[in-house]
């Protein structure tokens, strides 16, 4: 468990310490102008407000926050931050912030503005998502209770001092100061906006926002009075939205698209993969994703254990695998293959049609059982759902596929008695921050089996509970990796209930034009998806 | 029988009537004649790396993105199409036709009414509703069909009506009226024959549009769901493959273009052999 | 006539009332969460009831619904739950992308639905009529996305006559814009055809030929006059559903329109917007057909405009 997790952790060092291991001859090359192009609109670029996975790498670029990641990899870093420190007790973290960095309407960031952007994003006027992730720090639920607007437990006793104070020891607390919604954003900005600073953003990260035609494009440049000397490498990038995937790519093959944000479409992708330029074209790379299908506790018979582990060897993970052109691995345990914790020797259940009869048998199943397995329905879900239902009638369980639209499938997830099993392909999107507590509490935990929640096995072991927040408490970072074993621990012993069958890791492909450099891995960045400050343009 | 002499003596008449009847035989005997369970997703119907496979002695029309036999699927799908370009666009037909006459020629406050009902249905998201359904309701072949009539009555009865409104200020509508004819005999002996043209062009165009209009409803999970298929969801599924596997697109395509025309031809060949003045409309 | 007008007005409000009370109670009745939807995975189940309470969604239904009139009566469609900003800036964005394409759209339909359906009409029967029939069909059975794609891809990538994607100039509308018409001119075509039959059938145009008029002068002068009174009532039709967006042709041309706007709205639960877009295309599809019914007596004066 250690080793494999020290392993996977030098494989990343590495490659931040050498950032083009693919392109080993080239160095980035500064400047450059490039066309990204996505078929959602960009919904907001407000850190506070934004959670889908197209904003999240924009935000990532406007703004900075106290920690961030080296690029391409999980390894944090102090940002804009230049040193920390930790209390022995873990609820303490004191930072002091690197002098003359600047936002980009030219006030310098003081540390009230640190504390003034969290209080933000936890405020419930704020409408923000991401609250819950800061609920660690003292005076958090006076906030989210409406009682007041400012936390206790941030202090800014000078301009380049911040301290947090936490009411619990919480491991991921620096991760959680890494992502988007810890964002640095200036008040005045803010205020000005009007309630509109998701159109008008203003931070202090490696671009500037200079133009957005409602529907059509967005244009960044680049920041130059970014702190970290070099950084970023493109002059500027365009985002077109509204972009067909299909001729997002026909344009890339032209030379008119540099990176086809939504990837390459299955109806496209054998061709291009087999094609001459195909492999220079095609970032492919793990991500933290696990694909898998809920088994709802409390609706007979999958309140059955034996039924649920049936379930889990009637499944030929290979054979989806196939359908979507081998871009995805099969998966034996809920955390994905890059994420620390996880297992390499734990095989889970086997697929075995004829053990998995018998267990149906032996559960008081022996003809099988009718039931309804839920989907999104954008390609290629539905697909993947009528194999899952072909698999199980060959253990004799009737699924009834109902594919529908996402918003109505999480209704359905989070209510009650109402979905029996479901496909989470469209929805489970990649981690929030590289740490398995990420793949727990929301999905697998007691606090996500509640109406409107999104533990949808309704799966609660309150035993587990335990561990994971015994866990989530070693904050020493001496105990990263002991701290890291015990999650894994938790993972694969929350199969031995089987909530789940994970399903596949899918891996992400993007595609990019030939004048593109830089490694793969900032491409399908774990932390921000595209890492648009260290792709540089092959001059 | 007179009609059906009538009907052979026709080429074209003869070509349709062939082919609606093949088509319903198809639907009907599905199970006689596929080769394979339309919803068996084969191991040999992919390739190595997952494509479909193209047409072949073993698939007569190539498979499916999960290795699914089309040739089977589209038998299968007969059934669903069938139901969906005739009962549902049929049912939208006539509704539109009765509303539209009856605005159309009755004057003052109801024919205003029934008109601004029309405008009412027509200005109403029909794609909501359908979303509404699907996930108030378990979705069913006859749900779909009943939504596709609601929603598309509405334009033929536009049509209509603008028709009608034109026909009833004709001199021999007009000189019918002042030789004291009933309203009824005025409307149906009068004014429908004039409107059947656009009864078969609507009722014909309108299986194809329908068909394919069933496959987003499909898509929104208020119609058929998988792996049942029908002609729509069959090209839906796999539209955007239409350079790497065009036979995908191309026998669904085919064969409601076919069934559509052929219905025209049959439906053009009997007004002609029943109301020979209308001759060459529609 | 003004007083007509006037009246159609005072209707088209209602309608929209109408229209604006049903999608209300739809939305309300679906069982989708937009709250759930902005919270997103990780949010506690206090962060999703604060967000509900800020949005309003803890109000009861009539509440709610006075509320959104409110709004509207001073010219406010309300905020986006996702996008955070005035959907009326948003939609107001896209009307001109929408309103170019529709123009576009229905001028193509029209002329070869025009042409061809004329053409036919006088060849009734013939080699002609036949094309032109089998033409409509192939059009209208046809798959948009396909259409849409196979003319992209021979005419701006093969041939590289016209832009791949985007919205601005002239060359940029006329692919969107030949697909909607391949796929909408069957439809007009067809009605032509037989509206010129029944027209060309009439004793007071067997009178004209009688008299010696030249054809080109029956058609124009009073075949097509009549001819055109369903083609107004298809046209007012196609204003009200290209108004509303055309999802697909949007999407294949990177065309900056409502339809793509609808489309992500309503997979996002996206009330304010899906409201905004419903009214919106309401409100052209009744005016459509206010247009229309104005116009037909203009054409054919023997109807007494109602």
């Amino acid at each position: 468990m250690f080793k494999s997790w020290l392993r996977n952790t030098t494989i990343a060092t590495v490659v931040a310490l050498t950032p083009l291991p693919s392109f080993a001859q080239d160095t980035p090359q500064q400047g450059g102008d490039i066309i990204v192009t996505y078929k959602d609109d960009i919904a907001t670029l407000d850190p506070a407000i934004g959670y889908d996975w197209v904003n999240w790498s924009m935000i990532k670029s406007l703004y900075s926050r106290l920690m961030d990641y080296e690029p391409g990899t999980a390894n944090l870093i102090p940002s804009l931050a230049e040193t920390f420190g930790v209390s022995d007790d873990g609820l303490t973290y004191t930072f002091k912030l690197r002098k003359g960095v600047k936002f980009t309407n030219g006030r310098e960031v003081v540390a009230s503005d640190v504390k003034y952007s969290i209080e933000r994003a936890v405020n419930p006027k704020t409408q923000g998502p991401g609250a819950g992730f800061f609920g660690s720090i003292k005076g958090y639920e006076d906030v989210t209770g409406g009682k007041t607007t400012t936390l206790d437990g941030i202090a800014a006793p000078d301009d380049a001092t911040v301290i947090f104070h936490l009411s619990r020891p919480d491991a991921t607390f620096l991760h959680v100061l890494a992502i988007n919604f810890a964002s640095v954003v200036p008040h005045e900005a803010v205020e000005a906006a009007g309630g509109d600073f998701g159109k008008n953003p203003v931070g202090s990260g490696t671009f500037v926002l200079k133009d957005w035609t409602i529907g059509q494009h967005l244009v960044f440049e680049r920041n130059p009075d970014y702190f970290v000397k070099d950084m970023p490498h493109i002059d500027k990038f365009t985002v077109e939205v509204g972009q067909e995937p299909l001729v997002a790519l026909l344009r890339l093959q032209k030379g008119e698209v540099d990176i086809a944000g939504d990837g390459i479409p299955p109806a496209k992708f054998l061709e291009i993969k087999n094609s001459a330029d195909g492999p220079k074209m095609i970032v492919d790379g793990q991500q933290l994703q696990t694909g898998y299908i809920t088994l709802n506790t409390k609706v007979k018979p999958l309140d059955n254990l034996k039924v649920r582990q049936a379930l889990n060897m009637a499944i030929n993970k290979d054979r989806i695998t196939r359908i979507l052109n081998g871009r995805a691995t099969a998966a034996n345990q809920p955390l994905p293959p890059l994420m620390p914790g996880y297992d390499k020797s734990f095989t889970g259940y086997a697929y075995d049609v004829e053990k998995a009869k018998a267990l149906l048998a032996e559960a008081g199943f022996p003809a099988g059982f009718e039931t309804v397995l839920y989907s999104t329905n954008t390609d290629p879900q539905p697909r993947i759902a009528q194999a899952i239902q072909q698999d199980l009638a060959a253990v004799g369980v009737k699924a009834e596929v109902r594919a529908l639209a996402q918003a109505n499938v999480i209704a359905a997830g989070g209510t009650e008695g109402e979905a029996p099993m479901i496909w989470s392909g469209g929805m489970a999107w990649i981690a929030d921050f590289p740490d398995p507590s990420n793949f727990y509490g929301p999905i697998l935990g007691c606090s996500g089996a509640v109406a409107g929640g999104w533990n949808w096995s309704w799966y609660c072991n309150q035993d587990i509970d335990k561990r994971a927040v015994a866990a989530d408490s070693m904050s020493d970072p001496a105990k990263v990796a002991e701290r890291s074993a015990t999650w894994g621990k938790i993972f694969t012993d929350i199969m031995a209930d089987a909530p789940w069958i994970p399903l596949i890791n899918e891996r992400r492909v993007v595609a990019k034009s030939l004048r593109m450099g830089g490694a793969d891995n900032i491409y399908i960045d774990p932390t921000r998806v595209i890492n648009y400050d260290a792709i540089y343009v092959k001059q | 029988m007179r009609v059906v002499k009538a009907m052979l003596r026709q080429p074209s008449a003869l070509f349709g009537l062939i082919v609606v009847v093949v088509v319903v035989v198809m639907a009907i005997a599905a199970p006689l004649i596929a080769p394979y369970s339309p919803d068996n997703q084969m191991f040999d119907g992919l390739t190595l790396e997952g494509a479909p496979m193209p047409p072949s002695d073993q698939f007569l029309l190539g498979t499916d993105t999960l290795g699914r036999d089309l040739f089977s699927r589209l038998l299968f799908g007969a059934r669903t199409s069938l139901v969906i370009g005739l009962v549902a666009n049929g049912i939208a037909v006539a509704i539109g036709l009765v509303i539209g006459i009856l605005s159309g020629y009755l004057r003052g406050f109801v024919g205003g009414l029934l008109m601004r009902f029309t405008d009412l249905m027509m200005a109403f998201p029909a794609l909501l509703l359908a979303i509404v359904l699907a996930a108030l309701l378990r979705p069913s072949l006859w749900i779909v069909a009943m939504v596709i009539a609601l929603v598309n009555w509405v334009q033929v009865a536009r049509i209509v009506y603008t028709e009608t409104r034109g026909l009833v200020e004709r001199d021999f509508i007009l000189a019918e009226r002042s030789l004291g004819a009933g309203h009824f005999r005025i409307l149906f002996m009068h004014i429908l024959p004039h409107l059947m043209p656009t009864a078969i062009v609507w009722g014909t165009l309108g299986i194809a549009t329908t068909v394919l209009l069933e496959a987003t409803l499909s898509f929104l999970g208020i119609g058929v769901q998988p792996p049942q298929p029908s002609w729509g969801n069959i090209i839906f599924e796999s539209q955007s493959y239409f350079q790497a596997a065009p036979w995908l697109v191309f026998f669904p395509g085919a064969i409601i273009l076919l069934t559509a025309l052929s219905f025209n031809l049959v439906g053009d060949a009997l007004r002609d052999i029943l109301d020979p003045t209308q001759r060459g409309r529609g | 006539m003004a007083l007509l007008i006037l009246r159609r007005l005072v209707q088209t409000a209602l309608i929209l009332l109408g229209v604006a009370a049903i999608t209300f109670l739809l939305l309300y009745a679906l069982p989708a969460d937009p709250a759930r939807m902005i919270a997103g995975r990780s949010a506690t189940a206090q962060t999703v009831a604060n967000i509900r309470r800020e949005l309003g969604l803890d109000q009861p239904l009539l509440v709610q619904f006075w509320a959104y009139l409110q709004g509207i009566l001073h010219g406010d469609l309300g905020r986006s739950y996702a996008q955070k900003t005035d959907v009326g800036a948003l939609i107001a964005a896209r009307i001109p992308a929408t309103l170019a394409l529709m123009a576009a759209g229905i001028l193509v339909e029209v002329v070869l639905g025009l042409t061809f359906g004329i053409i036919a009409a006088l060849r009734r029967g013939g080699a002609v009529d036949k094309v032109v029939m089998m033409a409509s069909f192939v059009g209208v059975s046809a798959p948009q996305f396909v259409v849409a794609l196979l003319l992209l891809y021979v005419f701006a990538v093969m041939l590289g006559w016209f832009p791949m994607s985007g919205f601005g100039t002239p060359a940029h509308v006329v692919l969107p814009a030949a697909t909607l018409g391949i796929l909408g001119a069957g439809w007009y075509a067809r009605m032509v055809r037989s509206a010129m039959i029944d027209v060309l059938n009439q004793d007071y145009v067997r009178t004209a030929r009688a008299k010696g008029l030249s054809s080109a002068r029956i058609i124009l002068r009073h075949a097509l006059p009549n001819a055109m009174l369903p083609i107004i009532a298809m046209i007012g039709i196609d204003i009200g559903q290209f108004m509303g967006g055309v999802v697909v042709v949007e999407a294949v041309y990177g065309w900056p329109g409502i339809g793509q706007l609808a489309w992500q709205a309503i997979q996002q639960v996206d009330i304010p917007i899906i409201m905004g877009v419903t009214l919106v295309s309401a409100l052209a599809i009744v005016l459509g057909n206010l247009v229309a019914d104005i116009i037909a007596p203009l054409i054919d004066p023997r109807i007494r405009a109602r």
